[in-house]
């Protein structure tokens, strides 16, 4: 991938997810995290997986943001007067981020830098055929990861009973 | 150099992981707070599709499909949880729903 | 490279003029198609030095100009960004998604072909559902930012009419994957033009009739078209969520209300009917089974391809405005009732039943 491409993608998704959450209004929170997801998709098709940018699109932006857009739109949510938390709690919040981001880079990523031979051998050879396509995907789902498969489909069983459950109106 | 390292992903992901964790200490509705704990779940997936491409293993979007998955059923999950809240205190203001605190 | 980047210039502009095409042509089929149902004339006042055109100069002129010029007004106390976006979200998706249907075969010029479609996905079909999903976002920001109480109730029906169909919609696609075996949409138009029995051609809806009628009715509700039309119902809730929209904006949701009409269109005759399939012609003449062969050069094949894909597109149009004209209007309950009681487990024992009947034919292969 081309690291002209990478930066513009990076830049504009820095710049989506600090919108999503500095506005003001819920719904622009919501839109600019679908501008999120869409930029993600897009890094997911560069790095060669397709499914997954497909899936990124119709269920995350397609189906939970709306979702939450529905949410929002039900109970009517305008821009409220004390959407951040105190000026001091904002200082620490940030702080602490930093201190976190520090953290992860210097014990977590600064392993895999170049020139650490296998930081750039993975990322330049070009993917065996038929990577991240819907049939191998497919094939890994079913044959080797079938329980965790099974267990999701109970799983998502489970969450729409209780949606169903926790939001209907008592008739009382 | 024509190949984007993987740190340089990872470092991406870091920051997009803290901009959620920042949103959700520092917002007070609680359905912004649930959009940044999307946009930490989708700081991880960035980091499996990236370790996929760079291990050429399809084990990390495999891990990602799950984690689609199980995002999708906790937002429905939370969502309701919101609304009957707001049907009961008429509010999504965190610093309002403060009956458990001692 | 610059070839490769020209050409795939040329087929998107290609494919931009075929879809305003198809959405001039489909606001004229509906004023008067709808005139001739209804047992009146329709709009013919506006003409051009005295030619009318039976309708088209005021269809394709005279109205868009008349949108275009008209006062935008944006009601007071809405969120201005949104109230703009709204209608620009409502076209995007709409108009990408032609961007994987493919409108012929391939057309050989100077020793290289052409595949006639204007980007070659390999995840065609996921491509399609995604921009349809991706549709909702327009009704929901429509409703949102007008500030106006049967907006939002239009937006939040008609949002929630999408997603309920989209379930329905997703699952004849299925059935349509599993029946060839691919995602790719070229391919499958491609595989539809065998001969069953060397005789019938194997279009799509020979295998899946009921993915048929569920897709098409699936579709039609996507496109809030009656009789699912309660979001936008003038007698209900005045125009739904396009309430507080005028001019251009409003120009551009009904824009993207038609161009959907013609994406469900094109999807119906790609998956079902066959694309740009004309029976027994293949790639250099017609080969008819009695023994007689045709052979044309591969130019005229390409044109009459493309004709046939423009030709049913068309048909599958007006069996939409016909059905909008035809049928009354299903109450909110009882549409998204049908949707969820009725769509959903058609098409699922639809996928079984067509999941056994390969696995079948696969262990008998």
């Amino acid at each position: 991938m081309n690291p002209v491409l990478f930066f513009i993608l990076a830049v504009l998704l820095v710049a989506s997810a600090l919108s999503v959450i500095l506005q003001p209004s819920p719904i622009r929170s919501a839109l600019s995290l679908v501008v999120t997801l869409f930029l993600l998709a897009v890094t997911f098709l560069l790095l060669d997986a397709q499914l997954i940018a497909a899936l990124q699109v119709i269920v995350y932006a397609g189906a939970i943001v709306v979702l939450f857009l529905f949410v929002i739109m039900l109970l009517n949510l305008q821009e409220e007067p004390r959407a951040m938390a105190s000026f001091g709690t904002q200082c620490a919040a940030v702080l602490l981020g930093s201190l976190f981001l520090l953290a992860l880079v210097r014990f977590a990523v600064a392993p895999l830098r170049p020139p650490a031979s296998a930081a750039t051998a993975g990322m330049a050879a070009a993917v065996p055929p038929g990577f991240g396509s819907v049939a191998t995907l497919a094939n890994l789902l079913f044959t080797q990861y079938l329980l965790a498969f099974e267990i999701t489909s109970v799983l998502l069983l489970v969450a729409i009973i209780g949606a169903v459950v926790l939001a209907k109106r008592r008739l009382v | 150099m024509n190949v984007v390292p993987i740190s340089w992903f990872l470092i991406l992901a870091a920051i997009l992981f803290t901009i959620g964790t920042i949103g959700v200490l520092v917002r007070r509705n609680v359905i912004v707070i649930f959009l940044s704990i999307e946009l930490m779940l989708n700081a991880v997936n960035l980091v499996f599709v990236s370790f996929a491409r760079q291990l050429h293993s399809m084990d990390g979007q495999v891990v990602v499909f799950f984690v689609m998955t199980v995002a999708a059923a906790e937002a429905a999950v939370g969502l309701a949880i919101i609304l009957s809240v707001f049907r009961n205190r008429e509010t999504v203001n965190v610093d309002e729903l403060n009956l458990l605190r001692w | 490279m610059w070839i490769v980047i020209g050409i795939a210039a040329v087929k998107t502009l290609v494919v931009i003029a075929m879809v305003m095409g198809l959405a001039g042509t489909l606001g004229w089929i509906e004023r008067k198609g709808s005139a001739y149902i209804q047992d009146r004339v329709g709009a013919n006042r506006a003409s051009v030095f005295g030619i009318a055109a039976a309708g088209l100069v005021n269809t394709i002129m005279a109205d868009p100009l008349k949108f275009l010029t008209k006062e935008d007004v944006i009601p007071t106390g809405v969120d201005r960004l949104l109230h703009t976006l709204a209608p620009c979200v409502s076209l995007f998706p709409v108009l990408v998604a032609f961007a994987a249907i493919p409108f012929g075969d391939v057309l050989q010029v100077g020793g290289r072909d052409i595949n006639l479609q204007a980007v070659s996905l390999n995840v065609g079909i996921l491509f399609i559902l995604a921009m349809l999903s991706l549709g909702v976002y327009g009704i929901v920001l429509g409703g949102w930012a007008s500030n106006n109480r049967f907006s939002l109730l239009g937006g939040i029906r008609g949002s929630a009419q999408m997603i309920s169909y989209e379930i329905g919609m997703g699952l004849s696609l299925v059935a349509m994957v599993m029946t060839f075996g691919t995602l790719d949409l070229q391919e499958m138009v491609r595989a539809q033009g065998h001969l069953i029995g060397g005789v019938v051609p194997a279009w799509g809806i020979i295998y899946q009739p009921v993915a048929f009628l569920v897709f098409l009715t699936a579709g039609i509700a996507e496109s809030k078209r009656a009789p699912f039309d309660l979001p936008e119902a003038e007698s209900e809730l005045v125009a739904g969520y396009f309430t507080e929209y005028s001019g251009v904006k409003y120009l551009m949701y009904f824009m993207s209300d038609f161009i959907e009409i013609a994406v469900v269109a094109a999807l119906v005759t790609t998956l079902f009917f066959g694309g740009w399939q004309v029976p027994y012609l293949l790639r250099d003449g017609f080969h008819f089974p009695w023994g007689t062969a045709v052979l044309l050069p591969q130019a005229v094949v390409a044109v009459l391809q493309i004709l046939a894909f423009l030709l049913k597109v068309v048909f599958f149009c007006w069996v939409q405005v016909l059905i909008r004209w035809t049928l009354p209007r299903l109450r909110y309950d009882q549409l998204m009732a049908f949707g969820w009681k009725g769509l959903l487990p058609i098409s699922l024992v639809n996928v079984l039943g067509t999941a056994v009947v390969v696995l079948l034919l696969q262990a008998s292969a």
